[in-house]
């Protein structure tokens, strides 16, 4: 089912299209979703879309990216004739990993939809998963994802009806990282919405690697939720790549529910993108929880990237750290939100919070904002943030050796970014990340060349193959 | 080698060098002493090519019979002078391996030869190593980062011994060092010396001039070379200081 808009305002669009085809929006559903979709819808209906007057939006207008014309799927929907295997290929040398795909914000599956492995993982669609694990579902979807956070969280939780689901039982160490790819591929312009439910029981572990590309150069508005809980004494390690075009904006909302014991380690690695906002809510929901929150961004041209980060201490004596690092060229615009919380009871509190800029040109901006908010008072607690140009010294002294101004650049513009990319545990993926960081910093990177895909013959027709009916 | 003619350079409008000439020879170790503030520093800043807060007003420095006043820094090192820095600057996240490996290429590249080779390249790590006495983990790690002083200024003298340059100068490369250290790095610049190449070592205290022996000493005061002379000169100034030249500047 297409559905498309012109001249109503997406908003109301949405809210109609919601109204007209509530059987096709519920039809996985279990009463206690429909239930939640209601709330969720409503919630949207009072607080629409975020503007220029909503306080954490205020240096990202998202005006321009809601007044496009946008074709909206009820049902999955792809580009005829495309070889999904050569899409999805990943050509990380030595990255073995579990690839889990979307095509459009929809799951694509040759196995059924879902799967089980012998440990008692379970990786599959979301839509899937509604009528397997409707128990897992009602407890966890839109639960940690608040409709109240924004109206795209809300929006969401209304319409989503597919995504990654993937449950991890109690004393699971899942050895290959699983790697979830969204790609988007359209000949026309699309939203999307999906929804990412990733639950992990108690002593167990994930490493997960997420991937958000464009095979093209359409215009999408992609509104993505990502709900994941740790639970007591579990780790997960967690990684995005953002590799979009510059005509694609992509809300993407994360959340991090940690139970007592827990380690998270979330890394944002922002290559391109037209306008990029990644929310992060982290909840340490219990003792002795480790959480690092890290990012990088590399943006040029006329790109918007917003790293919005929310770490809400609300047990005592836990570890938060957060890292962020940019380079800000042309007259591209970066934005960054850090904001703790260490509630009343939560004494011991270690956390850090760090944000450091370089501007590559008197037109490229920054808008950085650091902010504790701290209730307990045994705590330790640290914010900085920096904007700057290369430094001189630095400069003179790679000069004196006789390196000229572009490699001497070059080296220190990685050597910036380096210090989050050296986070990246899976040693495989860190290689084809700093390769990566550095083609884009030579100007060398473009979506075609993709971080994990082949894609550079994307212009041709590539026959497809793949029985719809599965998926 | 190097010659400097009446070089006069300011820094925010105040004059630090006032008139200064110095002549080098291929094969000669100079040394230039002379009290804190005297400019120096400033010297050895201006002939790699800083600018910035330095303005050369006046003057002319040749290297090897070229004008180098408008010479990018870059050029100047790839020319054959290098700085061994009184301060070197730590470069987070730039390992000293990648380091030397784009310096030498960039150097090569000027002087139109090849790249250097993978094996080679390490040859040429193991040799300046263990000119220095440094430990291998060491170059794995970033430029300087962490380094404790005695290990910044043997880095320095590594890189010297891995672009071997035809002139280093050296500022102020005693500082900090305990006398083992001092011992180390002074060696290291004996064992690369050569009748082609030169040596101009800056430095406060007469203590490093016992380790590496100069043909000339001068005496920088005020901007001006007020005294030159034989190694002998570098004694003097450590039994009676720096008083008597004031009185006779």
């Amino acid at each position: 089912m297409e559905i498309k808009t012109e001249n109503i305002p997406l908003d109301q669009k949405m809210i109609s299209i919601f109204e007209e085809n509530q059987e096709v929006i519920f039809r996985n559903d279990s009463p206690a979703l429909v239930e939640r979709r209601k709330a969720a819808i409503a919630q949207f209906r009072k607080s629409g879309f975020p503007g220029k007057k909503t306080e954490n939006w205020r240096n990202t207008d998202i005006s321009k990216s809601l007044e496009a014309d946008y074709n909206y799927y009820l049902e999955p929907t792809y580009r005829p004739n495309v070889d999904l295997d050569k899409i999805f290929q990943c050509d990380i040398p030595h990255l073995e990993t579990d690839m889990i795909s979307q095509l459009n914000g929809w799951y694509v599956s040759k196995n059924g939809g879902i799967k089980t492995d012998e440990q008692g993982v379970v990786i599959g669609s979301l839509a899937m998963a509604k009528e397997k694990y409707t128990d897992l579902i009602d407890a966890h979807y839109g639960n940690i994802a608040e409709d109240t956070k924004s109206g795209f969280v809300a929006l969401n939780n209304a319409f989503s009806e597919d995504g990654v689901f993937i449950y991890v039982p109690d004393n699971v160490q899942v050895k290959m990282p699983l790697q979830m790819v969204n790609i988007i591929h359209h000949d026309e312009n699309i939203f999307i919405q999906n929804h990412n439910l990733v639950i992990v029981g108690k002593n167990s572990s994930l490493q997960l690697v997420q991937c958000d590309d464009s095979v093209d150069h359409q215009q999408s508005l992609i509104n993505t939720v990502t709900e994941i809980y740790v639970g007591e004494n579990s780790s997960v390690d967690h990684y995005k790549l953002q590799n979009k075009n510059d005509n694609s904006t992509l809300i993407n909302s994360m959340f991090f529910d940690m139970k007592r014991d827990a380690r998270l380690s979330t890394n944002a690695i922002t290559l391109n993108g037209g306008l990029i906002r990644n929310e992060n809510y982290v909840t340490l929901n219990g003792e002795n929880c480790e959480a690092n929150v890290m990012g990088v961004y590399l943006v040029d041209k006329a790109q918007h990237v917003d790293n919005q980060v929310f770490v809400d201490h609300a047990y005592p004596n836990c570890y938060s750290n957060e890292l962020f690092k940019g380079i800000v060229d042309d007259s591209a615009h970066a934005v960054f939100n850090g904001h703790i919380l260490v509630r009343k009871d939560s004494q011991h509190t270690n956390a850090y919070q760090n944000n450091k800029n370089i501007l590559l040109t008197d037109k490229a901006t920054v808008t950085t904002k650091p902010f504790l908010e701290i209730y307990a008072d045994d705590v330790k607690c640290s914010h900085g943030a920096t904007i700057g140009q290369l430094d001189e010294n630095a400069m003179f002294y790679l000069n004196s050796r006789g390196i000229g101004e572009h490699n001497a650049r070059m080296l220190l513009l990685y050597a910036f970014a380096a210090e989050v990319i050296n986070h990246i545990k899976i040693e495989p993926l860190k290689i084809r990340i700093d390769d990566m960081v550095k083609k884009r910093l030579r100007g060398e990177l473009s979506i075609c060349e993709q971080c994990v895909l082949h894609c550079s013959s994307m212009e041709k027709e590539i026959k497809f193959d793949i029985d719809m009916s599965k998926v | 080698m190097l010659s400097i003619k009446n070089l006069h350079v300011s820094i925010e409008g105040k004059e630090i060098i006032r008139g200064l000439n110095l002549e080098v020879n291929p094969g000669e170790v100079h040394a230039i002493m002379g009290p804190n503030g005297t400019g120096k520093s400033t010297l050895a800043a201006v002939i790699a090519g800083r600018e910035g807060i330095y303005e050369v007003t006046e003057g002319e420095i040749f290297f090897k019979g070229k004008d180098i006043s408008e010479m990018s820094v870059e050029d100047r090192a790839r020319e054959g002078i290098f700085l061994g820095f009184q301060y070197p600057v730590e470069i987070p996240g730039v390992s000293i391996t990648n380091f030397m490996r784009t310096a030498i290429n960039e150097i090569r590249q000027y002087k139109g030869l090849e790249q250097v080779s993978a094996a080679n390249f390490l040859k040429q790590m193991e040799e300046a190593k263990n000119l220095v006495g440094i430990q291998s983990k060491l170059t794995n790690r970033s430029v300087n980062e962490g380094f404790s002083g005695g290990e910044k200024k043997k880095n320095e003298i590594f890189q010297m011994a891995m672009i071997k340059p035809d002139m280093a100068i050296l500022d102020e490369t005693d500082s900090g060092l305990d006398i083992d250290a001092l011992k180390v790095v002074a060696n290291g610049v004996n064992t690369l010396k050569t009748p082609e190449n030169s040596t101009v070592v800056i430095t406060h205290y007469q203590r490093l001039l016992d380790y590496i022996i100069p043909d000339f000493v001068h005496v920088l005061f005020d901007g001006r070379i007020v005294k030159s002379g034989k190694k002998e000169l570098a004694l003097e100034l450590e039994a009676k200081g720096y008083d008597w030249l004031k009185a006779e500047a």
